[in-house]
């Protein structure tokens, strides 16, 4: 381990000029699509030295994970190495032929890939598809195979190795199956490791664990790492040198502490600073220009003590469900006494309240209940027990199925996590921001209706004429921003902001993030911001309430609890977080 | 996204969809999908791939042979003429005569008319209830799904040519008896798929996004959710116009059902096979390669047809 630190304190200080392992010079790849050629990726060139960890940062498209498909010649068949070099310890990857290929990969070159549930066959034990790999590459034979296994999954701290041999990828959790494809790609002690955004998808606490599990293996070994990430924060943490590509090629190269204190590219500038920070306001997230285009932040308190939203001893149970459920047949086997084993609840005996135009976060890791919460004040969820109250009315008094045309169903409405799947893919965006309007607005006409949905896309920029296209011909911040308008289409009291800029790019999110900030003051709305990101709904909001297991374990104002949390929880939750290097001190 | 791209990477000729494409995204007419902009999406379609042109340019032909069919053939298909009694393909009778001395091209393109409304009123009986049944099931799930799950799966028990059998021998022997037959056994496909692509979009957030919009559940479930579930429910109409043809013919060849002497396909390959023993192979030839045809017809148009109505293959 020590013998691995100091040789990584070389790589970087470049002081032993060491054969790199990766040379990649000038590489570029072309797509066939239906508009003709694309060019994906065009004069990359970069080099991994040994025991080097190489970031590769980028938004999406911009050609971060294709440069890497190419490093593995595992592109589609569409995609095309156009031009350049690539040589993997002396071996030319470009034109090595596919046995050798087949030789490289998963042996000398590893991936991990981004789903990790993907990655792994849901119908083969995880043990055994480890045990393939190790039989594949002539690492173990039939006997030993399982000792080995085994061993590889104490290696990734896999607790009870010999028990979740035979697990399969369905019985755990996101955090441990990421686990068992490091083992897979760790499997042959293999010289290279590419990361492809590996902890997309996992909680802040996961995250970390699984990234330190990656550093910390790797470094064992003296290997070599590629981290595609979009996150600046998390390859700034774990990087040594950091590439900063955009559409295709790359902007900016450096060692990560210089390329934070003095980025040389205005893009680089633009990632920075688009990334949250612990210190950062909500404008600050916006370049320069921008954010002095933009108005200055209106103080939008609460307007009032009376509360919009007052939640009381919510509870919600999943169990009665499932007895339910359960056949006749089923009840006539079972002897009377075997009561179904009791579930957990969902959520348990939660209260808190939203004052009128405040906005309080809601905060926590994903099965916390944070979800399960807004679908039952969006009315979507019947609760076990409890009272949810919207200006003083019981909205668990009027029935879910006429909720939809109550005049309660305006008042409440919800911005997606997803907005690709958010928005029915076969509906315009005229029609998607329309529907709301045409089943609960008070305009018949549909001159009307057609300005009003012009006004909106112009309040939330959305450029009018894209208002004819479907879904799949917006890019992400464009779906994002008619998934907004079609919440504030009726003016709500209580907008429920569901992680929306979970996927979205930094940019786009900083963007979309000031837009939401804008609206609130604007229309006077109140919002509760359900996110797992601690430093996101620190921006938006005055008030936190964080969830744990479907309790509220710390609630107080966002940059109290931020600074001082009172439960440890919490600040486990608040160092998971990666930071990038503060701006100001910068 | 790549593999989208590499799906339909066979495009030789984009340059006029760019550009139909772009002169409908006019702001002074932002009617959503225009038809222009549909219109471009289907010649697109038909240009790039072949095999969909060819089976939409025979659909075409078989379109045409049922409208004007009776009008346009050189003889009266039921007229009887002893004095050419099984003449061989000669240019005065293009695909001969058969045993009554009839003309069997012009029966052949008259039958198209009876066999293709049978397939088409079948199949879209079947589409009808089977697709609702499948929503309903899929959707709300519960005792409606488990019941109507067991019903087909007890027509799915049968062999479902013996069934459409007993059906039609049981009601009584009659074209509106062998539609209903056929209809009834294709409903089990429909009914599979559309339960399938419905739940798997019952939770998507789109369609609880529509729920916030105020449509209730019946809303959400028509005007959301199943439209799309139709670009695969369209591979299984072709498809399944393909069976029904089939299916007709050859009840009407096992004697049920089309009664001679109406030209159709089923009995004029039933009544032809007689003949081939003795050499006169036109009789059973060329019904049945126009059957053979427009079945296949049916299965290549599935694709095309799917990509027509998936928005998501507009670009």
């Amino acid at each position: 381990m020590e013998d691995a630190t100091t040789m990584r304190d070389k790589s970087i200080l470049g002081s032993a000029p060491q054969p790199a392992l990766v040379q990649v010079d000038r590489l570029g790849v072309s797509f066939a699509t239906r508009n003709g050629t694309v060019q994906a990726v065009s004069n990359v060139s970069f080099q991994v030295a040994k025991g080097e960890t190489l970031g590769i940062v980028g938004e999406s498209g911009s050609g971060k994970s294709v440069t890497s498909y190419a490093l593995m010649r595992i592109l589609d068949r569409a995609g095309r190495i156009s031009s350049g070099d690539m040589t993997f310890s002396g071996i030319d990857l470009v034109n090595a032929d596919e046995r050798t290929m087949r030789d490289l990969r998963g042996r000398e070159i590893s991936m991990i890939f981004q789903n990790p549930r993907m990655a792994l066959n849901p119908i083969r034990r995880v043990g055994d598809q480890i045990s393939d790999v190790l039989r594949q590459h002539a690492q173990a034979v039939g006997s030993n195979a399982r000792v080995k296994s085994i061993e590889l999954l104490k290696i990734v701290k896999i607790r009870d190795a010999e028990a979740r041999y035979n697990a399969y990828p369905f019985e755990l959790s996101g955090g441990m199956c990421q686990r068992i494809v490091i083992a897979l790609a760790l499997a042959c002690r293999p010289r290279l490791l590419i990361a492809d955004e590996p902890t997309t998808g996992l909680d802040v606490t996961t995250q970390k664990t699984v990234m330190e599990l990656i550093v910390e293996l790797t470094h064992e070994r003296n290997m070599s790492t590629i981290l595609i990430t979009h996150d600046l924060g998390l390859a700034s943490s774990y990087c040594d040198r950091i590439i900063v590509m955009k559409d295709g090629a790359i902007v900016e190269a450096g060692e990560t502490s210089e390329l934070f204190a003095s980025p040389k590219h205005a893009y680089t500038r633009k990632l920075i600073r688009a990334t949250p920070r612990l210190d950062s306001t909500v404008r600050e997230l916006l370049l320069e220009d921008l954010a002095t285009a933009a108005k200055p932040t209106k103080a939008a308190r609460a307007t009032s003590d009376v509360p919009i939203l007052q939640v009381t001893s919510l509870t919600k149970s999943f169990a009665p469900e499932i007895a339910k459920r359960s056949l006749w047949l089923e009840k006539l086997i079972r002897s009377k006494s075997i009561k179904p084993p009791e579930a957990p609840l969902a959520i348990d005996d939660i209260s808190f309240s939203i004052p009128a135009g405040g906005s309080v976060g809601l905060v926590g890791e994903s099965g916390c209940g944070k979800s399960t919460t807004s679908s039952i004040i969006m009315r979507l969820l019947e609760p076990t027990v409890g009272s949810v109250k919207l200006n003083g009315v019981e909205l668990t008094d009027i029935p879910i199925k006429s909720f939809a045309r109550s005049t309660y169903r305006a008042q409440l409405q919800m911005v997606f996590q997803d907005p690709t799947d958010s928005l029915n893919p076969r509906f315009t965006a005229r029609r998607v921001i329309e529907d709301p309007i045409r089943m609960l607005g008070s305009d018949e006409d549909r001159k009307c209706i057609e300005e009003r949905v012009e006004q909106l896309a112009e309040r939330v920029g959305l450029p009018v004429d894209l208002l004819s296209r479907f879904p799949h011909q917006l890019s992400g911040g464009q779906k994002a921003r008619v998934g907004i308008a079609r919440a504030i289409a009726l003016s709500p009291k209580l907008l429920i902001l569901d992680e929306p800029t979970a996927a979205l790019d930094v940019s786009v999110q900083a963007i979309v993030l000031n837009l939401l900030h804008d609206l609130r003051a604007d229309f006077g709305m109140s919002y509760l911001f359900v996110s797992h990101d601690l430093n996101v709904v620190r921006l938006l909001c005055d008030d936190v309430i964080v969830m744990r297991a479907g309790r509220i374990v710390e609630q107080g104002n966002a940059s109290e609890v931020l600074a001082s949390p009172q439960s440890p929880y919490t600040q486990t939750l608040i160092d998971a977080i990666p930071h990038p290097p503060s701006l100001h001190a910068a | 996204m790549m593999q989208d791209h590499a799906a339909s990477a066979t495009a030789p000729d984009t340059v006029h969809e760019t550009v139909a494409h772009v002169s409908a995204v006019d702001p002074e007419t932002t009617r959503p999908a225009s038809t222009g902009n549909a219109f471009a999406h289907i010649v697109y379609v038909l240009k790039s791939n072949p095999v969909t042109l060819i089976s939409f340019g025979l659909f075409g032909i078989m379109i045409i042979a049922a409208l004007l069919g009776p009008y346009i053939v050189p003889y009266d298909p039921l007229a009887s003429n002893s004095a050419v009694r099984l003449q061989p393909p000669s240019t005065d009778h293009w695909f001969g005569t058969d045993q009554l001395g009839r003309d069997v091209f012009s029966r052949v393109v008259v039958a198209t008319r009876l066999d293709l409304f049978i397939a088409i009123t079948a199949v879209a009986l079947s589409f009808v209830i089977g697709s609702m049944l499948g929503s309903l099931a899929g959707y709300y799930g519960g005792w409606f799904d488990t019941i109507s799950g067991r019903m087909i799966d007890t027509i799915m028990a049968f062999p479902l040519f013996v069934l459409a059998m007993g059906i039609v021998a049981a009601l009584g022997n009659t074209v509106e008896n062998i539609i209903y037959a056929t209809a009834i056994i294709n409903i089990p496909f429909y009914a599979r798929v559309a339960r399938g692509e419905v739940n798997i979009r019952r939770h998507a957030g789109f369609a609880q996004a529509a729920r916030l919009s105020g449509n209730n559940d019946l809303r959400v479930l028509a005007f959301h959710i199943f439209p799309n579930a139709l670009p695969p429910m369209m591979v299984q109409i072709s498809l399944n116009l393909g069976w029904a043809i089939l299916n007709a013919a050859g009840l009407s060849f096992i004697g049920l059902g089309v009664r001679p002497p109406t030209p159709e396909w089923g009995i004029m390959v039933a009544e032809g096979a007689q003949f081939i023993v003795s050499g006169e192979w036109w009789l059973a030839v060329f019904p049945g390669v126009s059957l053979m045809l427009a079945v296949l017809t049916f299965n290549l148009m599935g694709d095309g047809l799917r990509d027509m109505v998936d928005p998501a293959q507009r670009t």
